[in-house]
């Protein structure tokens, strides 16, 4: 570990989150919801207030003093996300709005001229809406096959299934989440990328809930394609990224229309900017951006070895004491899992788990966390979902715990 | 024969005021859930023949299911949820709104949910889903 790590200790980094220190409904906020959006740190809030502040102006277009320091700090953020999930170059980074929109962006731009009608992409069961509707709208739109890949009653890619998937050599693309947003579980994407290319096909990893977890290096991995958001990070929202691999990207089509993506542009016709510039129509989400680049300098700061080591305990913790709640039924139980944690509750409806728990203060989430076909696979409407960012407490965990044994009261 | 939500009040006013009271005698938000559950429990019994796409309420989180029948000028609502709390709301709803006229109806505002501190924005469709029952009441009293 690098000397300029901070040494991990979870009451400063609290400090650093200032929205954790309010109360709601007069308790404290005992915030378990990361896994939907994360909580902010000083560092993002400053970085994009200082933006609006002193060095404010369009990128990439004015010759001025303004728009020349905008442009490096906002081109700045490329080379440190390059750097994050260790990009062979800063090309290969396109900034979109949302790991939504980077997913999308493959299924209209690759998905429509690199596949053909009959080609196959394959999901797996547990996926997030995001990484299955692109993939149903291409298929109405453009003749292609979607197959689902079977996950086992752990909430593991079932390799059986993956097998038969492809064995009729039509899946041109395996697109396939890092960690499960319900279940907690990672899946193993090394193993998952040399699997789809030994047959010919490409990845696409979707790496919302991974990349805030663990070091991601999507070289070692194989990615062709890996999508993640800046909110969930502790950056804000409004920014996501799509890594492609450079020839990918340079043979792809633009997505939008507009300034910025051009080569030149005549009343008859345009060329196009090559990547990442061809894909980033419009003016971009500059102070966004700019934080999300304070995020990862913040999360680099702090380093992965001890927010995992940190996270890995919160999760054990979790699962025993939640465990340990008779009547509380945690869905899914993989081997390599982190900390997400969807549960269910005998009398109680999750809407109700969700309610209730506000009032003692504790934010979880309670729905189908937009995986609707998961919750069938899994045998259950909706659940109840804690999850962990690197600012959460065993103390919360038991907090959350005491509130589920006083909602067993209510349903007593 | 289905049971509709009789009105125990003469108006909804009067109806927002007593449910007003009831919420008052706890001063625990614990407690009143377990209060708001409990009147969930006593709604009358819905027929799950009708818990189907055409008498569910849409943006609502969990399932609401609402019907209604018009009887000497005033409209009478059924309802249910498969969640606890969402009954109980469904029953405080009912209470305001079963057994009115069409006008009082459109005339009253579903704020009271709000004020009561029941809901905590009326556009939030995703939150509890009881601002979205409200809508579908008075869409079915501004229908001919």
């Amino acid at each position: 570990m690098s000397a300029t790590l901070r040494s991990f200790d979870v009451t400063v980094i609290r400090e650093d989150f200032p929205i954790l220190k309010q109360q709601v409904h007069g308790k404290p906020l005992v915030f378990l919801d990361s896994a939907a959006s994360a909580q902010k740190p000083r560092a993002v809030i400053d970085a994009m207030r200082h933006v609006m502040e002193a060095q404010y102006a369009n990128v990439h277009r004015g010759l001025h003093y303004m728009s020349e320091k905008t442009s490096d700090a906002f081109e700045a953020v490329r080379d440190k996300v390059a750097a994050f999930i260790n990009a062979a170059s800063r090309d290969e980074i396109v900034f979109t709005r949302n790991a939504t929109e980077s997913i999308n962006l493959v299924a209209y731009t690759w998905g429509r001229t690199a596949l053909r009608p009959g080609d196959a992409v394959a999901v797996s069961e547990m996926e997030h809406h995001a990484n299955l509707v692109p993939w149903q709208m291409l298929r109405d739109a453009h003749g292609t096959d979607l197959r689902i890949i079977k996950i086992t009653d752990a909430g593991e890619i079932d390799f059986d299934s993956l097998e038969q998937v492809f064995a009729d050599g039509k899946v041109k693309l395996l697109a396939v989440t890092q960690m499960s947003n319900v279940l907690g579980s990672y899946t193993p994407v090394e193993r998952l990328a040399k699997f789809a290319h030994e047959r010919g096909a490409k990845i696409l990893v979707d790496g919302c809930q991974a990349i805030v977890h663990r070091h991601v290096d999507v070289q070692a991995i194989g990615a062709d394609f890996y999508a993640f958001s800046g909110h969930k990070l502790y950056g804000p929202t409004g920014i996501g990224v799509l890594y492609g691999k450079r020839e990918l990207l340079e043979a792809m089509p633009p997505f939008m229309g507009g300034g910025e993506m051009i080569g030149h542009v005549t009343y008859e016709k345009s060329t196009w900017a090559k990547p990442p510039f061809r894909f980033e129509a419009g003016t971009p989400a500059i102070i966004e951006t700019i934080g999300l680049g304070a995020a990862i300098d913040y999360v680099r700061g702090i380093g992965f070895e001890a927010i995992a080591a940190h996270e890995h305990e919160l999760t054990e913790h979790a699962l025993a004491t939640l465990g340990n709640i008779e009547g509380v039924n945690i869905i899914g139980h993989a081997q390599d899992r982190g900390g997400v944690i969807s549960f269910t509750m005998r009398h109680a409806h999750p809407h109700d788990i969700a309610t209730l728990l506000d009032r003692q203060g504790i934010a979880v989430r309670a729905g189908h966390h937009c995986a609707e076909p998961l919750m069938g696979r899994m045998g259950v409407t909706g659940t109840a979902r804690a999850s962990f960012g690197m600012y959460t407490t065993p103390e919360e965990i038991d907090a959350l715990a005491k509130g589920l044994l006083r909602i067993k009261q209510v349903f007593a | 024969m289905t049971d509709y939500f009789q009105p125990e009040d003469d108006t909804p006013q009067a109806a927002i005021a007593a449910i007003g009271e009831d919420l008052a005698l706890f001063d625990d938000w614990m407690d009143r859930y377990e209060f708001i559950i409990e009147l969930g429990r006593k709604l009358p019994p819905y027929p799950a023949a009708w818990q189907d796409e055409a008498h569910r309420v849409q943006g609502c989180q969990s399932q609401v299911w609402l019907a209604a029948q018009e009887a000497d000028g005033k409209l009478y609502f059924t309802g249910a949820s498969d969640a606890a709390i969402v009954s109980g709301l469904v029953a405080l709803v009912l209470r305001v709104y079963s057994g009115r006229t069409r006008a009082e109806i459109l005339a009253t505002s579903a704020q009271f949910l709000r004020d009561l501190g029941l809901i905590g924005a009326l556009s939030t469709n995703r939150g509890n889903g009881v601002a979205a029952m409200v809508e579908r009441i008075q869409e079915m009293a501004r229908a001919a």
